[in-house]
């Protein structure tokens, strides 16, 4: 187990390191750079002055260079510092990163929470009118942009009902109710569309283990149904839904940047909005190779769950 | 069980069972709809999407603007039809690119293996892990918005999936008999991955070209709200929900209008992509 997870783990080397390499190539494949944005119309600012702050940000020297010394401070736990306000981007990762793991799981459970008894109902009563709507509200799911329905949530319950905040953030250790209501329509907006995928794939997965012969055997030893379902069933259906929400992942943290955009959350996306918007190399640079690490743990841990929903998988 | 009857050709049973789909029945009703409004666009918009009628800001649905107007009074309906005309041509060549580009790579990494295989599904790896909304958006902020550059953004995106789509498909064609046995005819790689792999393969990729039309339409409108499309006045749908937000309290037509345009062109592809996929191969229909 310990062996298969550090396995993973040196395979995942290559790919964040081409993924850094795109990222640094990207940002300065293009005329301008965060000297110029900084520095943006005033005309009065001389190319002397330009060229010192080049020199002052590193920026005057080989491609390479500066790619390796930025990836030698990495290694060493030290992301640089924003060359905007000068503060270190791991700090400002630190402060935001809570803010969307927080988004992030809010949504996750809305999603289990709507998804897990609609696709059991819809495959229980296979044809029926639950069966009906899940599939509509899955493909609704599939379907519906998420700053869209965004839109939709502050209009009914921020503007029309004056129910709940329509967009701001207040932190969780300030005052954690007023934290929650802030969170409510985001992880909302968030998790109905992720509860579409997984209600979905959770009715089909329930349909097939409920026609497997060890569901039967159960039935005819006498268990109650409830046991059957729950105990026997969802179980082991719940397996593609893990591997459902381990891919989703990713496009959920994708899903927050413009989330955390539409209601001013200060999280991780809007950061590397942010740093894109004014070429802060080392804000975007820092920021997208947080998430994708992120984005391969959260991979790793799906396939390590595997074995704790299902014994019977281990990993050598 | 009754066997197939042999009148039926492959083409006229995979007409046959989407017909029979309603998912498919509806969905393909949606798109057609769709489709034709944004070709006809021109012809079929009763006003000028550019032109403003300040004294009929912000009105609801009504005889003279069937959907109502924005906050400088330019028509919704027509509008939208020139935002989902800019969307379906975003999508489609998107599509396309990414297709053409990912599907090629794809080829190659799996009927050459070794290292052609080695390097492109690394390659694709990356493409896959990096956070794809942050690729497209560092794509335009860097290189500007526009119709070209948000086309690159988008299928720069596609080009991972589809390279692992074609290659898993080509493993499992290229095992079979016909291939060993037309490869022992001595025919040309070439004529090997087009005349024989690439039509036996092309099911998963048919799905995959469905499925990634209407994410295609959804990250145009993401790209769009934030701001990264195409310039203002420009319709574009995602654009047009943005500018709506600042007027929701006031008169929400503005951002429910093209949100619902939007959804409703998602929702019929999705659809008929579904319908597409069980008419195509049911044995994909399990997972």
């Amino acid at each position: 187990m310990l062996g298969y997870v550090v396995h993973r783990l040196v395979a995942a080397i290559p790919t964040l390191l081409g993924v850094a390499i795109l990222t640094f190539l990207l940002m300065r494949a293009v005329p301008g750079d965060v000297v110029t944005s900084l520095v943006g119309l005033e005309a009065n600012v001389s190319p002397e002055r330009m060229a010192e702050l080049r020199r002052l940000f590193g920026l005057d020297l080989p491609l390479h260079v500066q790619f390796g010394q930025w990836l030698g401070a990495v290694l060493q736990g030290d992301f640089g510092s924003s060359l905007r306000t000068g503060r270190e981007v791991s700090q400002d990762l630190a402060l935001r990163f809570p803010v969307t793991l927080q988004l992030t799981l809010m949504s996750l459970l809305t999603a289990l929470l709507v998804a897990v008894p609609l696709g059991v109902l819809a495959a229980i009563r296979r044809g029926g009118l639950v069966d009906y709507f899940a599939s509509l509200f899955a493909i609704l799911g599939l379907s519906v942009p998420g700053f869209f329905l965004a839109l939709l949530l502050i209009l009914l319950f921020a503007l029309a009902l004056g129910w709940l905040p329509p967009a701001g953030f207040v932190p969780f250790t300030e005052n954690p109710g007023e934290n929650l209501r802030h969170m409510i329509l985001p992880a909302l907006s968030l998790g109905l569309i992720l509860a579409g995928a997984v209600t979905r794939i959770l009715r089909s997965s329930m349909l097939e283990v409920l026609s497997r012969d060890y569901i039967r055997t159960a039935r005819a030893k006498g268990l109650s149904e409830r046991v059957v379902i729950f105990r026997h069933a969802l179980r082991n259906a719940l397996i593609p839904v893990v591997t459902v929400i381990g891919i989703q992942f990713g496009s959920l943290l994708g899903g927050a940047v413009i989330i955390e955009q539409v209601f001013s959350l200060p999280g991780v996306g809007r950061f590397a909005l942010e740093g894109i918007n004014l070429r802060d190399y080392p804000v975007v640079q820092g920021t997208v190779l947080f998430v994708a690490t992120a984005a391969v743990l959260v991979n790793l841990l799906v396939d390590l769950l595997y074995s704790l929903i299902d014994p019977r998988i281990r990993y050598e | 069980m009754t066997p197939p009857s042999s009148t039926s050709s492959a083409p006229a049973l995979i007409w046959k069972s989407l017909v029979r789909n309603r998912s498919a029945l509806i969905g393909g009703t949606i798109t057609l709809v769709v489709l034709l409004g944004a070709l006809l666009a021109p012809l079929i918009a009763p006003w000028d999407p550019l032109k403003f009628d300040p004294p009929n800001r912000l009105s609801g649905p009504s005889p003279e603007h069937w959907l109502g107007t924005d906050q400088y009074g330019r028509d919704l309906f027509s509008r939208v039809l020139f935002g989902a005309r800019f969307s379906l041509s975003v999508a489609a060549i998107s599509v396309l690119v990414g297709l053409l580009v990912g599907g090629t790579l794809g080829l190659l990494a799996g009927y050459f293996r070794g290292w052609v295989d080695l390097v492109l599904s690394r390659l694709a790896d990356i493409l896959i892990a990096y956070p794809a909304i942050l690729l497209a958006i560092a794509f335009l902020a860097f290189l500007g918005g526009g119709f070209v550059n948000l086309v690159l953004a988008i299928s720069v995106v596609f080009v991972g999936p589809f390279l692992r789509v074609a290659r898993a498909a080509v493993l499992t064609v290229r095992e079979e008999l016909y291939v060993e046995a037309g490869r022992a005819m001595g025919a040309s790689d070439a004529r090997m991955i087009f005349r024989t792999i690439l039509p036996n393969a092309s099911a998963p990729l048919i799905v995959e070209v469905t499925l990634r039309f209407a994410y295609a339409v959804l990250a145009e409108a993401a790209l769009s709200f934030l701001g990264l499309g195409i310039q203002p006045p420009f319709p574009a749908l995602g654009s047009m929900v943005s500018e709506g937000r600042a007027f929701l309290s006031l008169s929400p037509w503005g951002s429910i209008v093209p949100g619902c345009a939007i959804v409703l062109m998602v929702l019929g592809f999705n659809l008929l992509g579904d319908g597409l996929r069980d008419a195509l191969d049911p044995r994909l229909r399990r997972h």
